[in-house]
């Protein structure tokens, strides 16, 4: 009989650990590489390359707990799989980028996809971890049940910390079953109504999954019971869109396959409060999560569309392109940044784990 | 623990007492510096009355300049300072510290601003959670996270305790439901965790705070997410003749694809309690009681109540009830939320155990449970968040029979320890504080608790804010672990512990 899953990758985790501790001992910088699809965004080309992708394994699915747990070098595409046979489901709708995608990169970049807007953000389904520390130490933080408040977060801080905080090993996250039906419509709408619209609509009882405007058009998911979908579009209104159609729309978002994407230039994602007026920027734009996660193509100054950003209540990433030496992610207030250099450090003392990424530190 | 009671003001510490009152004087109105015995006695515990401690001074800031203004004295003087909501918690974690000041954040009671658009509401720490739902309602909101303590908890408390509430299951935890906190950090650098956009520059501090139990800053502002009112709710009531099956049947129901608005379960004696105390219809006969709560649209609700019903029909519930109107669903609830009074009629006094386990382990935990209080001779009754697998064991005792405290403490490690066994963990919503802070030996190793301390020691490095709570220091476990916990007794409790 083969060993179980959990032993081998119980193995394979001691090894990372023993790699990062000689590293740390040899003062040798590390670059994590998980399906290395963020690879442009991590601009840590520093380091010896340390390939997680070994990690590669479910180490528990237990459907009736709603928790699976699975090596970080995993790729998304298995998870789905094996959730989709329970009819369960990662709430979060990472992309999945060709099956290369993997669970410990969905955490580390915190990806989310259309679905995030009302199911909730990767963090949010994080209920443990296991990473190793910058000194080579295999630790634990949270577990496998939903309500845990026992010492600090420090699972949660992974997500979006891009590697900086530790080698994360394994994750267990919580899932949802998959929605009964699903139900897209579709509106020719100006982009200032269609914010409006939307935040209008998502303060009302309606089973909202996704939205998405560009070009004149907004398209709204709705997913849940059948009944319910057929009562929401007659309240809503708009054109259904054909089944293929839709998936096809939503998954090109999940993914950035979406012509939007396409090509070189400049691309900006802007974090902003939803229900922010329309940014006055040149350019093109398409935004989802009601509003919250804005694209935006545009030759702006950095300067001038982190500024829009601020005012509009969040932060923009440099996700392609811009001028040389204009950093990827959104710089911190001196004070702040100081209190995130010192959280570093107390989990990657010699700052060997991807240094220089992420690049407000 | 103990009754350590420091009513006479002196020096301890860098400073002596004269000039701390003088330096807090100094930022502070008179009457917000409290030194009186008497003034300060109504603050030296929390909701866990057993652990009591008399703060130096009590402050009472009513503003955020006035909160960095008294977290740069306590810097300067090197004093320690607790922050206290509505002192609700049940872990100790707002107990003061006897060498330091206790800040209630009670006066920062507003609510600055509703943005029904963009569902949320900016408030103050010191605002109810109640409160904010009401002041929420007449847009058709409310905020999801509901502890039975909601009348009377702040949330700022509630952001500190990462508190859930009977519908978590569906809505999720504070740290799911806040969009924003500002807080200062001892030497009052004022910061913003979290955005108004979906995500914020920088790591998630929010949720690094959210949970944090005082000690990493001091929260002065909260933004919470808001959800529509759902149009329909729907509640049942299932019995089952044994507690095994009625956890069985929880599984069941979420194995069934079903998420649940609530579920919550009591057991026989619980069930009895509630209904001598509410009258809430209750079956007195059951030896479980599960209350199955649905909201959506009218079509969800149907759909999921006719699902939910073939559920618990095929796990052998005895007899299912659902509400025939919104008065009786009130009352179903009425008993639940009536649970811990009504049980606390039953002894003298009683010992609340907050713990996770995976749901599936439900109804096995329950029975040896019942095993070990019978062996102790401890009485248990549980009432509790089924639907999350949180445990809320309440042991009755009598502290003034010699022995009774003692057993019932031994049960509790145990009950604890037994979870972390199960694959679960010491607390799911009430906190470490300073309740649980061995058993955080238990669940973390030295080198997880480290990195807490790194953590602890990037926010504030001299150790002011809230000490001895949440975390233990590294040798406090080393002795712990050395000398083992002897039936549960713990050897030293003098020992320091952060
Ligand atoms: C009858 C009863 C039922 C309960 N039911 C539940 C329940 O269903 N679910 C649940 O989760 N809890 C429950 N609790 C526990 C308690 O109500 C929660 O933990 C609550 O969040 C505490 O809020 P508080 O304002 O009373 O905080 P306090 O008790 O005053 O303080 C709690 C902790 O928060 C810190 N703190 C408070 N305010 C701030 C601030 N502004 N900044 C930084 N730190 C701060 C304190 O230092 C302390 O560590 C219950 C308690 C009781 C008595």
């Amino acid at each position: 009989m083969p060993a179980p899953l959990s032993n081998s990758l119980a193995g394979v985790r001691a090894e990372l650990a023993a790699q990062v501790a000689l590293a740390a001992r040899q003062q040798q910088a590390l670059r994590l590489i998980g399906g290395g699809t963020q690879a442009a965004l991590a601009r840590a080309d520093a380091g010896q390359p340390l390939d997680l992708t070994v990690l590669n394994g479910v180490i528990a699915y237990e459907p009736s707990e709603l928790v699976i747990t699975a090596g970080a070098g995993t790729p998304l595409a298995r998870i789905e799989a094996v959730l989709a046979e329970q009819q369960q489901m990662l709430p979060f709708e990472p992309a999945l980028a060709d099956g290369r995608a993997t669970v410990g990169g969905a955490v580390a970049a915190q990806r989310g996809g259309p679905r995030r807007w009302m199911a909730g953000a990767t963090r949010d389904f994080i209920l443990g971890l296991r990473l190793i520390d910058g000194l080579g130490r295999e630790l634990g933080f949270g577990g496998q049940v939903i309500k845990n408040v026992a010492g600090f977060d420090v699972s949660r801080l992974q997500a979006g910390a891009w590697g900086s905080l530790g080698v994360i090993t394994e994750v267990s996250f919580k899932v949802l079953p998959c929605p009964q039906a699903e139900t897209t419509l579709q509106f020719q709408i100006g982009q200032a109504e269609a914010l409006l619209q939307v935040n209008i609509w998502a303060g009302q009882p309606l089973p909202l999954s996704a939205v998405s405007w560009d070009q004149g058009c907004l398209r709204v998911r709705l997913s849940g019971v059948p009944a319910a979908l057929a009562s929401a579009c007659r309240l809503l209104g708009g054109q259904a869109l054909d089944a293929v159609d839709a998936q096809q729309h939503w998954h090109s978002l999940r993914e950035r396959t979406h012509p939007f994407f396409d090509g070189a230039g400049t691309l900006w994602r802007l974090s902003v409060k939803p229900t922010a007026p329309v940014l006055e920027l040149p350019g093109a734009v398409l935004w989802e999560w009601g509003g919250g996660q804005r694209w935006l193509r545009t030759e702006a100054p950095a300067t001038l569309v982190r500024a829009q950003a601020v005012q509009a209540g969040g932060h923009a990433m440099l996700v392609q392109g811009g001028e040389a030496g204009t950093p990827v992610f959104h710089p911190l207030a001196p004070a702040v940044r100081a209190l995130h250099q010192r959280i570093k450090l107390a989990v990657d003392p010699g700052q060997i784990l991807n240094p220089g990424t992420p690049d407000f530190l | 623990m103990g009754h350590n009671d420091h009513s006479a003001i002196h020096a301890v510490g860098h400073a002596d007492d004269a000039m701390l009152v003088e330096a807090l004087r100094a930022v502070l109105p008179a009457d917000a510096v409290l030194i009186d015995e008497q003034a300060r006695r109504p603050y030296e515990s929390d909701g866990l009355s057993a652990y009591r401690q008399m703060p130096r001074v009590v402050v009472l800031p009513a503003n955020e300049a006035q909160v960095q203004a008294v977290l740069q004295v306590c810097h300067r003087l090197q004093v320690p300072l607790v922050a206290r909501g509505h002192g609700t918690g049940l872990s100790g974690g707002a107990m003061p510290d006897q060498r330091g000041v206790l800040m209630s954040l009670a006066k920062l009671n507003r609510i600055l601003d509703i943005d029904p658009l963009a569902r949320t509401a900016r408030v103050q720490p010191g605002v109810r959670n109640l409160a904010i739902s009401e002041a929420v309602a007449s847009h058709g909101l409310y905020y999801a996270p509901d502890p039975s303590s909601q009348i009377a908890c702040s949330i700022g408390g509630n952001v500190a305790e990462n508190s859930g509430g009977v519908h978590c299951l569906k809505y999720g935890l504070t740290v799911h439901n806040l969009v924003r906190v500002r807080a200062l950090t001892i030497d009052g650098l004022v910061f913003d965790a979290g955005a108004e956009g979906p995500d914020a520059a920088g790591f998630d501090l929010l949720a690094l705070l959210t949970g944090s139990e005082g000690l990493l800053a001091v929260v002065t502002e909260v933004t919470v997410r808001l959800l529509p009112r759902p149009r329909t709710v729907q509640a049942l009531l299932a019995s089952f003749d044994d507690v095994e099956k009625a956890g069985q049947a929880v599984a069941n129901i979420i194995a069934a694809g079903i998420i649940p608005a609530g579920l919550e379960m009591m057991d026989g004696p619980a069930t009895r309690a509630a209904e001598a105390f509410v009258h809430a219809n209750y079956p007195v006969d059951a030896e479980a009681l599960l209350i199955c709560e649905s909201d959506g649209t009218a079509e969800e609700v149907e759909d999921e109540s006719a699902r939910m019903r073939a559920v618990l029909e095929a796990a052998g519930a005895t007899e299912i009830r659902y509400a025939r109107d919104e008065a009786e669903r009130l009352k179903f609830w009425a008993g639940r939320k009536a649970a811990f009074p009504a049980v606390g009629r039953m002894a003298p006094d009683y010992y609340c155990i907050d713990g996770t386990i995976p749901r599936r382990t439900l109804g096995a935990v329950l029975n040896w449970m019942y095993g070990r209080a019978g062996e102790l001779g401890v009485q248990v009754v549980n009432v509790f968040h089924a639907g999350d697998g949180n445990l809320h064991p309440l042991l009755l005792f009598d502290a003034a029979k010699p022995g009774d405290f003692e057993r019932t403490e031994i049960l509790a490690n145990e009950i604890l320890a037994k979870c972390v066994e199960v694959g679960g963990t010491i607390t799911g919503e009430h906190g470490v504080g300073v309740e649980k802070i061995d058993a955080m030996c238990v669940q973390f190793n030295s080198d997880e608790l480290s990195i807490f301390l790194g953590v602890k020691a990037a926010f504030d490095p001299a150790g002011l804010l809230n000490p001895g709570k949440a975390v233990p220091a590294l040798h406090r476990c080393a002795e712990l672990g050395r000398m083992h916990v002897h039936n549960g007794q713990l050897p030293h409790p003098e020992l320091p512990r952060f």
